[in-house]
């Protein structure tokens, strides 16, 4: 590996950590009330949740560039700039592996005996207190999968990134950007090297994943 | 008897008008739809476009995409495919474009004064090649390298200008004329010389019916739109 392709790799890993750092929390949050709550909405919820697994990436790109741009209704209330910065490279990958966290958590929530969370509760707990020391340790497996799934689409992300992130070598070209860029230029031995590089990762993010997912069968 | 066998001939030419595949420089974009319509209104044959950066079409000529007139904006770009006539058709030259409410330049210095500046691809696409040879003669590009987005052809730098996202772009003056968002801040007179080659591709489908239209092309009404879009046609 040259220096280019590691500083390349380093990009891609800490923003798609970072991203999926950052959808955890609400990610967490949004697939407990779908899996444990009713409430006014909930389908629309879920279909919304769901949509940029099946929009056209690059349409989903279009929408963060309106919204995000310098101009967009949020971009002009920023105090930094999104678009073409680093920022929107993690705004992209957030946004689209946010579906198959949510997805994943929400099954393994619903795996949960329900009757366990309320015996906690007869004994005195209280809500968090249930939710933190039975229901995620009991989903914690599925969650874990769910998280590198999501961690592995945004490091695959190409559609939204390239409109709202540009391709910028050094500061927003990811491991995709780059393959896309090198096979423009022409240099298909180094978009080689990158893609063996793409096959790894992935290979490691399912092969974890189902390694998660057998212990617990 | 004899005219109506004429006829006949001219009905099936009529019918099997052929369509001729156009492979066009981005900064063409607007002038040549202007000009197939013109032609169109004499002629039979169906032009059909794909524009695009130059050397991304001279890439998929040769990987065999099908393709009879090759229109691109530098010779490197041409000079990787086959053709059987090829003329140098037009020149064209550089300007900054900016947001209607963006900094002004008065000296190519000035260009510091900008965060980001959308380019295309400066390694490969004429029109980005072109910018960093006019930067590389001002001493400029070094500190103007890291603020540059590249982007995919000359009119993807112009519409990051003109959505706000860019504060700067280097593009075709032409490319400055067709958009009412972007101001043309400076005019770079002492950049590199800008040539667009035309030619006949070698595996043409339709090698008559495309060099009729590449006639048509150097012909004086194609001249006349070619210079109401602002490119200067050489003689």
């Amino acid at each position: 590996m040259s220096s280019p392709d590691l500083q390349i790799l380093g990009l891609t890993l800490r923003t798609a950590a970072l991203a999926t750092l950052l959808i955890v929390p609400p990610g967490l949050a949004v697939a407990w009330l779908l899996a444990r709550k009713r409430w006014r909405g909930k389908s629309l919820v879920e279909t919304f949740v769901a949509l940029p697994l099946v929009m056209p990436p690059v349409a989903t790109g279009l929408i963060l560039l309106e919204l995000f741009g310098r101009r967009g209704p949020i971009g002009s209330w920023l105090p930094f700039d999104v678009v073409f910065t680093w920022r929107a490279v993690v705004l992209a990958m957030m946004v689209m592996s946010f579906p198959l966290l949510v997805r994943a958590a929400r099954v393994a929530f619903e795996e949960v005996d329900p009757r366990l969370e309320r015996i906690a509760q007869t004994l005195g707990a209280r809500d968090a207190r249930v939710f933190f020391t039975i229901t995620l340790p009991l989903a914690m497996r599925g969650i874990l999968s769910g998280v590198l799934l999501a961690f592995a689409r945004a490091i695959g992300e190409f559609g939204a990134t390239i409109l709202v992130a540009g391709n910028i070598p050094g500061r927003t070209m990811t491991l995709s950007l780059a393959i896309y860029n090198l096979v423009q230029l022409g240099r298909d031995a180094d978009a080689f090297r990158l893609l063996g590089i793409a096959v790894v990762i992935a290979f490691l993010a399912v092969w974890t994943t189902e390694a998660f997912l057998r212990r617990r069968a | 008897m004899r005219r109506s066998l004429l006829l006949a001939l001219l009905v099936a030419a009529n019918l099997h008008a052929a369509e001729v595949r156009v492979l066009a420089a981005a900064s063409l974009t607007d002038v040549l739809q202007d000009i197939a319509k013109q032609y169109q209104k004499s002629a039979y044959d169906q032009i059909v476009f794909s524009f695009g950066a130059s050397n991304l079409l001279a890439r998929q000529i040769e990987a065999g995409a099908p393709a009879d007139l090759f229109l691109s904006a530098d010779e490197r770009s041409m000079s990787r495919v086959k053709t059987i006539a090829k003329v140098n058709m037009l020149t064209n030259s550089l300007v900054v474009v900016v947001p209607a409410d963006g900094h002004t330049m008065k000296t190519s210095r000035d260009l510091l004064k900008m965060k980001t500046i959308a380019l295309a691809e400066p390694s490969s696409v004429p029109a980005g090649i072109y910018a960093r040879e006019w930067l590389e003669s001002q001493k400029l590009w070094t500190a103007i390298a890291p603020r540059v987005v590249p982007t995919d052809n000359v009119r993807s730098a112009l519409a990051a200008v003109a959505a706000g996202n860019a504060d700067a772009a280097i593009v075709y003056k032409t490319d400055a004329m067709v958009s009412k968002k972007v101001r043309v801040t400076y005019r770079a007179t002492n950049g590199p010389r800008i040539v667009y080659p035309f030619a006949l591709l070698k595996d043409a489908k339709q090698p008559q019916a495309a060099r009729r239209f590449l006639n048509y092309l150097k012909g004086p009404s194609a001249r006349a739109i070619f210079v109401r879009h602002g490119f200067d046609v050489l003689p």
